[in-house]
């Protein structure tokens, strides 16, 4: 081949990988683009099946909004989202901390297995153990109260952030740790005094994490709550924005603008942490 | 087999100047070194000649032909990569046959070719193993023989011994030079260590600063450095460099002898060393002292052969003789050669 | 002579013992512990309301197995998880191959990509169902405006069975494309560039590149996340809640969306967990090969 065509060739290549780009970006975002359109159209443009959907044929409204924040529970959802999550994210950091540093320093070849035991129990989905939950949580007492969340959700954020924790725990070369004990320290207190604050990003990781996981579970928020008032945002939105038949498009994709594209853009920030973590794990 | 020649070559980087200008011309057959320090700009070079980096600006010419637009397996070359870079999930046989097969080669004939290239670095037993399995040296030789069974133009190699143990490497190197001298083909190879290049180098060139310092065989660099970088850069311990006024004038240790001990018919020069350290590594003697006169209190270091068995006593001061023709001038500023001086006479 | 650690601070043995427990403590009460009981409930005939329940043996999972609902459930159960992540596989091989490359502004690429992941799931299938609605769908206006549908056509995206498994299929893909190309990608950067750079001067063009050299080498950590992928697809039952609640007629059910129909709106908590307990087996094989790909993840 001529030299020519080699690099006619190679801009036929950018131009394939830009087309493709574009075409996944497309596919992926445009639910979201969608729905800031929604939350912001008038619903007598919005329901009017020969208007051009992608245009505003009337001004952009914030009625939707408004609604959205003052007629219904939506505040108080995000607030009982808030408050579960800040609880879960306690007790998950303070179990899967030290849990990950015993799997990644302390515990050898049976601590191998015993890490990817704790990992795979990530695996066995909220669908199997809701039902027999269920009855455990109203036998408690806890039946129909945020508490139960709280109690329930760290199941499946402790085993995943172990895993992760282990991952940036190993990292951290074992060097430094030695040093301090020979300055003077215990194994704990090397572990608290140099390895903790070597690992805050690592921490951070997990903190948004494990947050963005208890958001997104609907299984037992549905099934525990029943009071609208004790609802997350997961599940208050598509169980109680619905009214009849009536769907409130307009303040039903705001409700789910707001509550996906923050936390989004934050787990942006923390995601190649979050793969290194994961990876590291796998790796002897 | 073909010449490589590069016109002018720079690379970019943003702000730095990895290579700045480069102009060289690769003989046909010969084994030429990129000699430097991290970051002189040799593997960039290399790589340019590879065509594993676009340069920014210049040309690069393999057999006579600009290639500055072809890819690199469109140049006829084969490599070697510092960590070998064999496919980990291939067996050593597929490893040596991939080029092969990627360059379309008639299938029927791939066997043999992987045979001969495996006998030639004595890597027959090992076909089936994966790299995984194979010592540093035993990879070594399998990524040798992936680059010779397409019998290319021209062999790049980036700094193929340094991750082997010191005893493997003298062997290596001794068997890597027989290999080429045997085949004959254009090799252009880079390290940073300078025994190798002056080992192995047919020409070695001295690069710094994204620039060639000096061109020439192994006796020129090292007898007639073109600057103070090569001066200092080659040999072991380096020479020994004293700043004057608007000169530096050096020598190195091995030309530094007890004075009676040259053969009185070159013009000598006598200066006074006060010797503070002696070390004693086998074949050589290490002395370290400070300089008496002329030079006064400025650091030298002395290279004395076992065979001399003159005793000497830290602490003392001897009397040291070198060669005028020994003695190289630099100019201050630039740090480039310049002609000789008699600054012995303006002793004060 | 080495005196006996003071205290457990020192005690290495202890001292790692001591820091995992709490975590698998809480691991086997709330999973473990479920687990069984479910494992109880299903040879019972427990109700929502009952406060006794007596062992009824395998009755559940024989009036299951004759259940033709049930039967569809676990048909579709299999055919969304495994289609889904067919789809994703491919995809995620092609959106992580041209994430390769650095460039200006991939910073908010990767943040529009991940968003289907990140979002929570009843929120990203709403929008969908806004998307798929049957009379105000984007997608039928557009391909209406772009001629690719006649007059006559509009395909009811969530009221038409097989329209409705294809929703579905889809709305997996989109949620867990993500996942997939970012593992990938991790997979990708894992490889060193000097076996791509020999690879190149070897002579290997695109796709013998891809296929022989690139691929190869992904392939362990392409393997855990499509068992990942399959796992919450099989398991997933938000997808289905939302957009048709396993309609029209349960013919997109799903084991998992069933078992929740049945045991909480229904109230016959025995069922319920018999059917979920179908899940196991498939996860258990999962968890197995991703043991022994966790063996054999040593490439170089």
């Amino acid at each position: 081949m001529s030299a020519g065509m080699y690099k006619a060739k190679a801009w036929g290549v950018k131009g394939a990988n830009f087309g493709i780009l574009a075409a996944f970006i497309a596919f992926t975002a445009f639910p979201f683009y969608w729905m800031l359109m929604t939350m912001f159209k008038e619903t007598r443009d919005l329901m009017n099946p020969n208007h051009n959907p992608y245009l505003f044929h009337m001004r952009p409204t914030l009625e939707h909004l408004r609604v959205l924040f003052f007629d219904t529970l939506y505040l108080q959802w995000l607030w009982n989202t808030a408050f579960v999550g800040f609880l879960v994210v306690l007790i998950t950091l303070v179990t899967a901390i030290p849990a990950g540093y015993s799997l990644a320093r302390l515990t050898g070849k049976t601590g191998e297995r015993l890490g990817i035991g704790i990992f795979l129990t990530y695996l066995v989905p909220p669908t199997i153990l809701f039902i027999p939950l269920s009855k455990v949580i109203s036998s408690v007492g806890l039946q129909d109260s945020l508490y139960s969340l709280v109690l329930v959700y760290p199941s499946f954020t402790i085993p995943f952030c172990t895993w992760l924790l282990m991952g940036f725990f190993k990292v951290i070369p074992k060097d430094i740790e030695e040093a301090a004990m020979i300055d003077g320290h215990s194994r704990l207190g090397a572990f608290w005094k140099v390895v903790m604050p070597m690992s805050v990003a690592g921490v951070l990781t997990v903190v948004i994490f494990t947050f963005t996981l208890v958001m997104q579970e609907f299984v037992y928020g549905l099934t525990f709550i029943t009071a609208a008032s004790r609802f997350t945002v997961s599940v208050g939105v598509p169980t109680f924005l619905v009214r009849g038949d009536v769907y409130f498009w307009g303040s039903l994709m705001g409700a789910c603008f707001i509550a996906s594209v923050p936390i989004a853009i934050l787990y942006n920030l923390f995601v190649d942490r979050f793969i290194a973590g994961f990876t590291v794990g796998a790796i002897k | 087999m073909a010449t490589v020649e590069t016109r002018d070559i720079k690379k970019h980087f943003d702000d730095v100047k990895a290579v700045d200008g480069v102009d060289l011309s690769v003989k046909e057959g010969e084994f030429l070194v990129f000699l430097g320090p991290s970051g002189c700009g040799k593997t960039t070079l290399l790589r340019m000649i590879a065509g594993l980096e676009t340069q920014t600006s210049g040309d690069i010419l393999i057999g006579g032909q600009v290639v500055n637009d072809l890819p690199p397996r469109a140049r006829k070359i084969a490599m070697v990569f510092q960590s070998y870079a064999l496919y980990p999930h291939m067996t050593v046989y597929k490893n040596i046959a991939f080029p092969l097969k990627a360059q379309g080669f008639p299938g029927e004939q791939i066997p043999a070719k992987v045979e001969w290239a495996a006998s030639t670095f004595g890597i027959g037993k090992l076909l089936h193993r994966k790299p995984r399995e194979l010592s540093g040296g035993e990879r070594q030789r399998v990524a040798l023989a992936r680059a010779v069974v397409r019998e290319p133009s021209v062999f790049l190699l980036d700094e193929p011994l340094s991750n082997l143990d010191a005893k493997l490497r003298t062997s290596a190197r001794d068997e890597l030079q027989q290999f080429q001298r045997r085949i004959g083909t254009t090799t252009i190879y880079v390290t940073h260590d300078q025994v190798e290049a002056m080992g192995l180098g047919d020409r070695i060139a001295v690069m710094s600063g994204g620039k060639v310092r000096q061109l020439g065989s192994p006796q020129e660099v090292y007898n007639e450095p073109a600057d103070t970088f090569v001066a200092g850069f080659l040999g072991s311990p380096p020479m020994n460099l004293f700043e004057r006024d608007d000169y530096i004038a050096g020598f190195r240790p091995e030309t530094f002898l007890p004075v009676g001990l040259h053969d009185t018919s070159e013009p000598l020069v006598t200066l006074w060393a006060k010797v503070h350290r002696v070390e004693h590594l086998g074949a050589d003697r290490l002395l370290y002292g400070t300089m008496r006169d002329t030079f006064p209190n400025e650091k030298v270091i002395i290279n004395i052969p076992f065979t001399v068995e003159m005793s000497i006593t830290p602490g003392e001061t001897y009397e040291f003789a070198v060669k005028e023709k020994d003695i190289k001038f630099f100019d201050r500023s630039t740090g480039l050669r310049t002609e000789p001086r008699r600054f012995w006479e303006k002793r004060s | 002579m080495i005196n006996q650690p003071q205290s457990l601070a020192d005690n290495e043995k202890w001292l790692g013992r001591a820091m995992i427990a709490p975590a698998i403590v809480y691991i086997a009460a709330l999973v473990g512990v479920p687990f069984f009981l479910a494992l109880y409930y299903s040879v019972s005939d427990i109700t929502v309301g009952s406060k006794e329940m007596s062992f009824i043996g395998l009755d559940n999972f024989r009036h299951l197995l004759h259940n033709r609902t049930f039967l569809r459930a676990l048909r579709n159960t299999f055919i969304f998880a495994f289609v889904s992540q067919a789809l994703v596989l491919v995809l995620a091989k092609a959106l992580a191959l041209s994430l390769l490359r650095d460039f200006r502004g991939k910073w908010v690429v990767r943040l529009l990509i991940l968003l289907p992941w990140v979002a929570p799931i009843s929120l990203g299938s709403i929008g969908w169902l806004w998307i798929l609605d049957s009379v105000y769908s984007v997608i039928n206006w557009s391909c209406r405006a772009l001629g690719i549908f006649g007059p006559m056509t509009w395909p009811i995206w969530l009221g038409q069975p097989t329209l409705a498994m294809a929703s579905i299929i889809t709305v997996h893909v989109w949620r867990l494309l993500p996942l997939a190309t970012v593992i990938l990608l991790g997979g990708l950067t894992s490889i060193p560039q000097d076996i791509h750079d020999a690879a190149a001067v070897d002579g290997a063009g695109f796709w013998r590149h891809n296929f022989q050299i690139t691929i190869p080498l992904v392939l362990p950590i392409m393997l855990v996340a499509m068992l990942f992928g399959v796992v919450f697809a099989f398991t997933d039952m938000i997808v289905i809640y939302v957009l048709t609640r396993g309609g029209p007629y349960d013919t997109t059910q799903v084991l998992a969306s069933l078992a929740f129909f049945t045991g909480i709106d229904g109230g016959d908590l025995a069922a319920g967990a018999a059917i979920a307990l179908f899940l196991f087996p498939v996860l258990a094989v999962s968890a197995f090969l991703l043991l022994r790909l966790a063996r054999r993840t040593e490439v170089t």
